[in-house]
């Protein structure tokens, strides 16, 4: 009893010290100037942070062009297509893919994946791109695992329906069982825009962090959750630590709407 | 090729769903191989695994001691703690009970949130407020709060699958319900709480954001619980910002790498034994 009222606490506790050690700065520089100010310059006194959540955006919907098409047909495979034998070496394949450490994913990317976009674009190869496709498959994992529940969830008859119908083995599964099984493939992309838009160390590191509202897509961004890493070192007292905390306010809003959006789905699901 | 001319369509789709587990496939390899490949020649550097940290040997012995320290330490505070709870929330609490939806809504809230914001509300709660500064501590209490959702969730899975009959059972023989739940319920749940509890080894492990400004950076040996000391994820982040030592950086991704891979496979092993 006590034990389980400690998740309580712990939440209550994160969210009394976040605010209340963030709202004060951002108070003080003005809630509209702080989220939809465009200029982040924290030793003259300019903390806008619209540059990032923009940067938190277009990473993360990035991450879903890359990840949810591959992700998702992936699942197809895994649940409809795949042969048992193959299945056996598959699934642990893509249980380790979700469990390497974001570190890794992140050195990873700028060994493999900057040096390419270098040559390819021309550019430093730091950038919305590079993190995209870097975060399209640290999302795979969770989206493939999720999907593939949700597609072995929706009942037999209905692909046994569509092929006595006629239809082929491939228009049975995408027209008759996917679409049943629609809302849990849904949960399994807010799932992945969740942890897209709280992964920190991998992005940090190919993003490129300029804070600045990007203007293609090969130039570097910075997301909300690098902009607390990239500084939290050398803030000092004062408003630059409360506006590096304020934008942990607004991080802990966002998967707040994303995490209550995932538990809606799950009801309608169930 | 007859398949293409009479279902085009299907013939594309079969072909799109092959490709894109032929490319999952293709990167977990790629990323697996790659790391095996050019870390495994670096691992030979001298004084990679010396005792103590140098500038010149830029050791990951120290993280790796570290890392299990963190880990032990974690864990003891987070599983007690964790199986309690689970342990409420499946055998005692009544359904439909306010306090319950409350634990099971406040458990998911934790789970989601991104291990940054742990990591910022560590450094001010036991960093700023409390003046510990980088401490070993801190980051324990820390990573401890952000794995006590997923021990919850799995201690109590297992503990939903065990049968009523274990329980009727124990209660007919004449057992109270702290004997049932202790000696009876708990034991048969074992192998699903284990498992669990390796997933958060992997999460552990794995972390850094959280760590940087809890635990901080010192790659030594902590002399106490109120000494900062880096993990092996650190480590390797603090080697990648400096930039200088990538060959270092590769040794200690696939030192990583292999402890992760590690844990996978005995999670896989104990999940098998489960389902027998």
């Amino acid at each position: 009893m006590l034990s389980a009222t400690v998740s309580i606490l712990a939440v209550v506790l994160i969210c009394c010290f976040l605010f209340d050690q963030g709202l004060p700065a951002m108070v003080e520089i003005g809630i509209s100037d702080f989220i939809t100010g465009t200029l982040w310059k924290p030793l003259e006194g300019h903390f806008g942070i619209f540059p990032m959540i923009i940067g938190s955006i277009y990473v993360t919907a990035g991450s879903i062009i890359f990840g949810v098409p591959i992700g998702l047909l992936c699942a197809v495979f895994m649940a409809k297509f795949c042969p048992q034998r193959l299945y056996r070496v598959m699934k642990p394949a893509i249980d380790l893919l979700a469990g390497i450490p974001s570190i890794v994913y992140g050195f990873f990317a700028l060994m493999v994946i900057v040096p390419v976009m270098q040559d390819l674009t021309g550019t430093s190869g730091k950038g919305i791109l590079t993190a995209s496709i870097m975060l399209g498959i640290m999302i795979l994992p969770t989206i493939i695992s999720v999907s593939e529940s949700a597609i072995r969830a929706v009942p037999e008859s209905y692909y046994e329906g569509s092929l006595a119908l006629g239809a082929t083995h491939e228009r049975s599964v995408f027209a008759a069982t996917l679409p049943a099984a629609k809302s849990g493939i849904m949960a399994g992309v807010i799932l992945g825009v969740g942890r897209a838009i709280g992964e920190t160390m991998a992005v940090s590191m190919v993003a490129g962090n300029q804070a600045v509202i990007p203007q293609s897509i090969t130039s570097g961004v910075r997301t909300m959750t690098a902009n607390i890493i990239l500084e939290m070192g050398y803030a000092g007292e004062g408003l630059h630590r409360g506006a590096l905390i304020a934008t942990a306010v607004v991080l802990f809003v966002f998967i707040l709407i994303i995490n209550i959006s995932f538990s809606l789905l799950k009801r309608r699901g169930e | 090729m007859d398949y293409l001319k009479k279902h085009p369509l299907s013939f594309f789709l079969r072909l799109a769903v092959w490709a894109s587990a032929l490319l999952t496939a293709g990167v977990v390899i790629f990323l697996i191989g790659y790391i095996l490949v050019q870390g495994v020649p670096n691992l030979t550097l001298p004084g990679l695994f010396a005792w103590e940290f140098t500038a010149e040997n830029q050791s990951m012995m120290p993280a790796i001691i570290n890392t299990v320290i963190m880990t032990v330490l974690t864990l003891l505070l987070a599983v007690p703690v964790g199986v309690f709870a689970a342990i409420y929330l499946v055998e005692y609490s009544k359904k439909g009970n306010r306090l319950v939806k409350l634990i099971r809504v406040t458990a998911e809230t934790l789970s989601g949130i991104p291990s940054i914001v742990y990591g910022l509300f560590g450094y001010i709660v036991f960093v700023i407020t409390l003046g510990w500064s980088y401490t070993l501590l801190s980051g324990i209490i820390t990573l401890a709060i952000m794995i006590l959702p997923l021990i919850i969730r799995t201690t109590e899975e297992a503990l939903i699958a065990v049968p009523d009959s274990f329980r009727e059972g124990s209660f007919g023989l004449g057992a109270g319900k702290l004997r049932t739940v202790f000696r009876i319920v708990l034991p048969s749940a074992v192998p699903g709480v284990l498992s669990g509890i390796i997933l958060a080894i992997g999460r552990i492990v794995g972390e850094s954001a959280a760590l940087i400004f809890t635990a901080g950076t010192n790659p030594a040996i902590p002399g106490s619980l109120f000494s900062s000391a880096s993990t092996l994820s650190v480590h390797l982040y603090t080697l990648l910002t400096e930039g200088l030592y990538t060959r270092q950086a590769y040794a200690t991704a696939v030192v990583l790498l292999v402890m992760v891979i590690f844990i996978n496979a005995l999670s896989g092993m104990l999940a098998k034994k489960l389902w027998r």
